[in-house]
């Protein structure tokens, strides 16, 4: 399947790129207006509502009637904001996200741009994605703007460490899959290389801490700290309005499907697992769209159960414990492949390491348990006089 | 802990670099405050430094407007004290109507009432528990658990009294008119209902460690403090200390009803949380006996039937005291003949509990000082009469 890789039925490159560009956008756009549709109906069901249902046969208009109510609202700007600060922050904080969708091979080849260095590309691009939040929250001249955009950049600076730490153990392994020992920061490349298996498998941890780490970076339950509803009511978009306040609505829905096909692609196996390299290409795009659907409906699931964690425990648990796991796993995976020891010793390892995290997790929890606290007090009504 | 070591701030200010608090303003509208409370937060980062709590927004002189309306009119206006439970409200002012008037109450309005005040009890710890789940930031889910219970409780206060948040069931001398046809065995079906609205709660919030990890141990409080302070009902029993008007100063037919008062152990947030939840389950016991106690007095009268007409009361002065659902409920009565009122005071336990706010949120987080405002659930319309 080389279709993709050469330039679309001969046109120069520029113009080539344009057209991939504007697919890619038309087609986020779409998911971006169906993702809110979606997560509404999810979050209902979760919550034993209907979620939106008059607009269209199960209010499946929902998300268009939502564009055209936000476009059609008065575009305010607070007085005391900094004029061009405030206006430019939104696209500030959008074309990074944006620019990450250009390396996401979506297909084999099918994407705007084959990177030889995408998974460098995606985090150095990002991570420019903190300015706009920061223009925001000091543009706004709003206090609780302001709390949320230094909470975003304090949560953004401790999370994006792990991350990339997971993704490197990941990296280090496709140097032993590739054959010559070079490892390879193609999106492309690392996806072929999980046809037989996908990465999680040699690497939960890995896995779970990218996972954590991502939730975080995408501000969603529960490190949804820098837009807390109920303390500093929206953080850092709290003055927007209008078309302003979509274009964070899209960042926010956009990166989340960045971050989903970019964790389908270096954990999941992308395209490649399980049908093959050689699969139809119209397979291959169902493949990563249901890994991708598969962890956005994670992420909403999680935002619909659990509770906020406060600023210094979220900065504890990224510190102090999947920063030391994250590098352990890094060390342990360099021992493994410099003496070119058996994979399943990676996997091993990794789930080790794994389940120590959950391990962790479950006694910090149950040293001051409380589950079964009810039913100590329910006995305590029968038994009284 | 600080996110930023003390000595390292220190050294900061020895070099000319100086931080300035921050005063952010919480209120009167802000999805925390639970109405229109407003606070202003003086923040050193994202420590609080110092707490000004506003209060008034909702003042409406219901003191004032009783005295201008006949004792049975102004019963309105008492339901409108603590919105949330009504029932509860207008118990007490009945209570403290038929002390001044020496008025009897049958027996079967008495279980009547204490039934609906106990559901009321159910209803006003179901809000606090929603609510409070929705300020520790579970996105909305705890909040409509807590609804779908809230309604059914509704839907049966609507069925006696026509109305739901505002019955005006009661009236000095017993209650307005007697249950509907079957409504006791519903009542039982609610009761189940209820307790399985329970344990969702228990496994939704109880059962997660983020939850209890931002709980446990914020803002202890000792019996000696709470004493001092004021506090009184779940807020004071929390501390381990066992003070409830229903058993220490019995008051209707709550001497022949079995039932326990769950206490705390620290009086931390945690503890104040738990103890509402058992209260909801000891409540649901309360209400069962008084359906017992029903059934064994079909037919019989719920209204006194020797009042007369208009209710005119020659003097008389008295104090009652309830066990609201925040904690005592005290009505002051004065009467100087005339079919009014020649003044009314009430002791509203949410005013009292929440002037211990300043002093159990100085030193927490801007989120931790949220979830102590919820903790203490306070209701608007009782604060600010």
């Amino acid at each position: 399947m080389m279709l993709f890789a050469d330039p679309l039925f001969g046109l120069p490159a520029w113009l080539d790129a344009v057209i991939r560009i504007v697919i890619v956008v038309l087609a986020m756009t779409v998911i971006v207006v169906y993702s809110t549709y979606g997560e509404r109906k999810l979050v209902a069901r979760f919550q034993q509502r209907l979620g939106p249902m008059r607009t269209g046969p199960w209010g499946l208009w929902q998300g268009f009637a939502d564009a055209i109510k936000l476009v059609g609202k008065e575009d305010i700007r607070p007085k005391n904001a900094d004029r061009w600060v405030f206006e430019l922050a939104p696209y500030a904080t959008f074309i990074p996200v944006l620019l990450t969708l250009m390396v996401l091979p979506f297909a084999e080849n099918w994407g705007v741009r084959n990177l030889a260095l995408g998974v460098f590309f995606v985090f150095a691009v990002l991570g420019l994605n903190i300015v706009g939040i920061l223009m925001a929250g000091l543009g706004s001249g709003n206090k609780y703007a302001l709390l949320g955009g230094i909470r975003a950049a304090a949560q953004m600076i401790s999370y994006e460490i792990p991350l990339v730490v997971s993704l490197l153990c990941v990296v280090m392994i496709t140097g032993a899959d590739t054959g010559n020992g070079v490892g390879t920061l193609n999106l492309n490349t690392i996806a072929a290389l999980q046809e037989d298996r996908p990465y999680i498998v040699l690497q939960p941890l890995a896995f779970l801490i990218f996972f954590t780490a991502m939730l975080s970076e995408l501000h969603r339950a529960p490190f949804d700290i820098p837009v807390a509803e109920s303390e500093i009511v929206g953080g850092y978009f709290v003055e927007y309005s209008g078309i302003r306040w979509s274009m964070f609505q899209l960042t926010e829905y956009a990166s989340m499907w960045g971050f989903a096909v970019f964790g389908s692609v270096v954990f999941l196996g992308g395209w490649a697992w399980p049908f093959g390299v050689d699969s139809h290409w119209a397979v291959q795009l169902a493949t990563t769209f249901t890994k991708a659907l598969a962890i956005v409906v994670v992420i909403i699931w999680i935002r619909t159960t659990v509770p906020r964690l406060r600023i210094d425990q979220l900065m504890n648990f990224s510190w102090k414990v999947l920063l030391e796991l994250s590098f352990l796993q890094l060390v342990v995976n360099g021992i493994i492949l410099y003496y070119e020891w058996p994979q399943e010793l990676l996997a091993l390892t990794s789930a080790l390491g794994a389940a120590f995290l959950i391990f962790l997790i479950i006694r910090h929890a149950s040293a001051r348990s409380t589950k079964g606290l009810l039913g100590t007090y329910r006995t305590l009504g029968a038994s009284s006089s | 802990m600080s996110i930023w070591p003390e000595e390292r701030l220190r050294a900061l200010a020895d070099d000319g670099f100086e931080t300035v608090d921050m005063t952010i303003n919480v209120g009167p509208q802000h999805p925390a405050t639970h109405g229109v409370f407003r606070m202003v937060l003086t923040v050193d980062g994202e420590k609080v430094v110092d707490c000004e709590p506003y209060i008034g927004y909702l003042h409406r002189g219901l003191e004032k407007l009783t005295e201008n309306h006949d004792y049975r009119q102004a019963m309105g206006w008492w339901d409108r004290t603590d919105y949330l439970a009504g029932m509860a409200c207008e118990m007490a002012y009945c209570m403290a109507v038929e002390k001044l008037g020496n008025i009897a109450v049958p027996r079967r309005a008495e279980y009547i009432r204490v039934m609906m005040v106990e559901l009321s009890r159910i209803l006003s710890h179901f809000m606090f528990l929603g609510a409070f789940g929705a300020d520790v930031g579970s996105f909305g889910t705890s909040f409509i658990y807590a609804w779908r219970e809230r309604e059914r409780i509704y839907d049966f206060f609507e069925e006696v009294a026509g109305d739901r948040m505002f019955p005006t069931y009661f009236r000095p001398g017993g209650v307005q008119m007697d249950l509907p046809d079957n409504y006791q065995d519903r009542v039982r079906w609610l009761l189940g209902s209820i307790r399985q609205g329970l344990e969702d709660f228990d496994g939704l919030l109880v059962g997660n460690e983020i939850f209890v990890e931002r709980c446990r141990g914020l803002s202890p409080v000792t019996p000696e403090q709470a004493i001092a302070w004021g506090l009184t009902g779940p807020c004071l029993r929390a501390t381990g200390y066992k003070f409830d008007l229903r058993k220490d100063e019995p008051y209707s037919v709550y001497p022949e009803l079995k039932f326990d008062i769950p206490t705390g152990t620290t009086g931390d947030v945690f503890d104040r949380f738990m103890v509402r939840m058992a209260e909801v389950w000891q409540s649901t016991l309360i209400v069962e006996q008084c359906l017992d106690a029903l059934s064994q007095m079909e037919g019989e009268l719920v209204l006194n039937p020797d009042l007369p007409k208009t209710l005119r009361i020659d003097s008389g002065e008295c104090y009652v005291r309830t066990e609201g659902t925040k904690g005592e409920y005290g009505v002051y009565a004065l009467a100087r003949g005339g079919n009014k009122p020649y003044r009314m005071k009430l002791r509203s336990p949410s005013f009292c509990n929440l002037s211990a706010l300043r002093e159990m949120v100085i030193g927490t987080y801007v989120a931790d000082a949220i979830i102590i405002l919820g903790s203490l659930d306070i209701v608007l319309g009782e604060v600010d009469k």
